[in-house]
């Protein structure tokens, strides 16, 4: 979903973190771009952000070809991932000043669930050294001269389990379907910005999301799968009866309701980037008969 | 005004019986309206012959007998496809048109009434928060239901919540004059959504076994009471002050001004006191129960109002010339 929402297509070429919003203009441009000033921030937003997902996307590649294995590639790429992420929200600041034509409630939804993903699962669901006990069924087979045994026998197996999803490979699945559509979205923010929308870039943006958007909500739903047992086990962010304020709240049963809304959302954005994606580039297209 | 059909008579006319002199009468500026979809342009109805005294609601009654799926309430005419509704009253002779108006349609969707809507959000909480108060079975453990709190503010707060529901119940049927009869009808599932799953959330703190009674005792509840009382009071004032602002089955639009009724003197600081009570009273209810649910509810109730305030006073001035100045939307100088 959040992978989804941020691919979500702007109607033409919206200016810095313009996403796809109910209220849009069409391609045929009726309101007026931001400011000059406005204008050189957003590029210089734009770029900033480009080159930041650019960092990850390398760091991903180096730490593949310096460990040899896929796995916990995220350790790699934690920091800047975290920081360029969180800077998404000053999306929310330039739609609501006015300096980007979007819906300042659109983008704050897709910013916030982007946040949420990376510091309230990701982030926050570490946790080590936990023993967890578990009885195994153990089966022997025994030979003897004149007869085979059949032998079996139970064992409690301790084991010192990592509680966390940092290094689950739904983590990297996400942040590659992130950091491939971070860097094509700012790009083409930026080259929107700059009257210079290099045809590639634009189809890149309307067509890669097709394996995209699934890949970045496969990886979501996975990683919240994979935290819900921690978070049920050591009661992270939820408080129960009785306290002073009456309140109470289950992390893991909004987890779950987390988790069940992505089946109503998922298949609405998807359609409509679908839709968004027939019009813009046979748009496009016609355009280009005429030239 | 009375409509007339090209073959009828019209009932106000001093003229003949004679049919034939009607049509020969030439001095009778008889107007005629065509109906197009506001979208696609299509002619939807012509009316030949239409008294220029003819109302908008008359229009819309004589659209609804060629399309009756389309009933007045839930239709939409106006002179620009894309501008504002006209109102049931203007008069076809007054708008900007020539001999044949031309107006636009839009359908507006299934509409519901006003006091259908309001009774059914106010009666949910008022049932919902019982169920809870009851401890009816299903919502807490097995060994609690049908007990009663051991805490005298939860009685309390129960005799509250229901009078507060009670009251706008009898006002919305014997108070409240309504500009507009009818509303979409997708706003009951939203309204009714808030009000009742608010209600539920609430109630089940309160009334839960676990409830834990204010950090200041007596002093607290005591306190909290009175702001709500006082609120509630103050509510009900603007309400009947409002009322009586509005002669029955007008629709007349005035300025609010303070009564001899001293809970209307807020009227001197503020466009909509009916709000700035019931943001009070909530704040109350929630002092009184210490429970955040009911302080979140109280917050998004008072963002909500706020909006319709600040609305409120945005049209009032620009109606009105010579609207105080000293007046904020719901909060006195401050918002």
């Amino acid at each position: 979903m959040a992978a989804a929402a941020a691919t979500a297509a702007s109607k033409g070429n919206g200016g810095g973190g313009g996403r796809a919003g109910a209220g849009e203009a069409s391609s045929s441009r009726k309101k007026k771009g931001p400011g000059p000033l406005a204008t050189a921030y957003l590029v210089i937003y734009n770029v900033v952000m480009t080159a930041g997902w650019l960092v990850i996307a390398v760091g991903l590649v180096r730490a593949y070809l310096a460990k040899g294995s896929y796995h916990s590639l995220y350790y790699s790429i934690e920091k800047p991932l975290k920081f360029f992420q969180t800077g998404a929200l000053l999306e929310i600041l330039h739609c609501a000043i006015g300096i980007v034509p979007s819906s300042v409630v659109l983008t704050s939804f897709q910013v916030m669930s982007r946040v949420f993903l990376i510091w309230a699962v990701t982030h926050s669901v570490k946790e080590s050294g936990h023993i967890s006990l578990k009885k195994e069924k153990v089966k022997n087979r025994l030979q003897t001269p004149l007869k085979t045994w059949k032998l079996e026998r139970q064992t409690t197996v301790c084991q010192m389990a990592e509680l966390k999803v940092q290094s689950e490979d739904s983590v990297l699945l996400f942040v590659i379907a992130w950091t491939i559509t971070e860097i094509i979205r700012y790009s083409f923010y930026t080259f929107s910005l700059l009257n210079h929308l290099p045809y590639l870039i634009k189809w890149a943006r309307y067509t890669l999301f097709i394996v995209l958007y699934p890949m970045g909500v496969s990886g979501e739903l996975l990683t919240i799968y994979a935290a819900l047992p921690f978070v049920r086990q050591a009661g992270l962010y939820s408080i129960s009866l009785p306290n002073k304020y009456n309140f109470s709240f289950d992390y893991y049963a909004f987890l779950i309701l987390i988790m069940i809304s992505y089946i109503p959302i998922f298949p609405q954005l998807y359609f409509h980037m679908i839709h968004q994606r027939r019009k813009i580039l046979s748009h496009t297209e016609e355009h280009k008969k005429f030239e | 005004a009375v409509l007339s059909f090209s073959v009828g008579l019209s009932a106000k006319s001093q003229r003949s019986q004679n049919p034939l002199s009607n049509i020969v009468r030439k001095n009778h500026s008889w107007k005629q309206v065509e109906i197009l979809d506001a979208k696609t342009r299509e002619k939807l109805c012509f009316l030949d012959k239409v008294e220029p005294q003819a109302t908008i609601a008359e229009i819309k009654n004589l659209f609804t007998k060629t399309h009756p799926q389309w009933y007045p309430a839930r239709q939409s005419l106006r002179l620009d496809p894309k501008g504002k509704s006209l109102k049931d009253e203007d008069v076809l002779q007054k708008l900007p048109v020539g001999t044949t108006a031309t107006l636009y349609f839009r359908d507006l969707g299934a509409q519901i009434s006003w006091v259908t809507v309001f009774l059914t959000e106010y009666a949910g909480p008022l049932f919902i928060y019982l169920l809870f108060y009851f401890r009816v079975p299903f919502i807490y453990g097995h060994k609690y239901d049908f007990t009663s709190s051991r805490h005298t503010v939860v009685h309390l707060a129960c005799i509250c919540h229901s009078f507060h529901y009670i009251k706008r119940l009898l006002e919305t049927l014997f108070v409240h004059r309504f500009s507009h009869g009818t509303m979409p009808l997708r706003n009951i599932f939203k309204n009714c959504t808030y009000y009742w799953g608010f209600a539920a959330w609430m109630a089940y703190y309160i009334n839960h076994p676990l409830y834990t009674p204010p950090t200041y005792g007596a002093q607290q509840v005591k306190l909290a009471l009175a702001i709500f009382v006082i609120c509630q009071l103050g509510n009900f004032s603007i309400h009947m002050a409002l009322r009586d602002l509005r002669p029955a089955g007008s629709k007349t639009r005035k300025i609010p001004y303070p009564t001899k009724n001293p809970f209307t003197w807020l009227f001197l600081l503020v466009s909509c006191p009916n709000y700035t009570y019931e943001v009070g009273s909530w704040i109350g209810f929630a002092i009184m129960t210490q429970c955040l649910p009911v302080a979140l509810f109280s917050l998004v109730g008072f963002t909500q109002m706020t909006i319709w305030a600040k609305g409120k006073h945005r049209s009032y001035l620009k109606e009105f010339r010579d609207y105080p100045p000293l007046r904020m939307p719901i909060i006195p100088f401050l918002l």
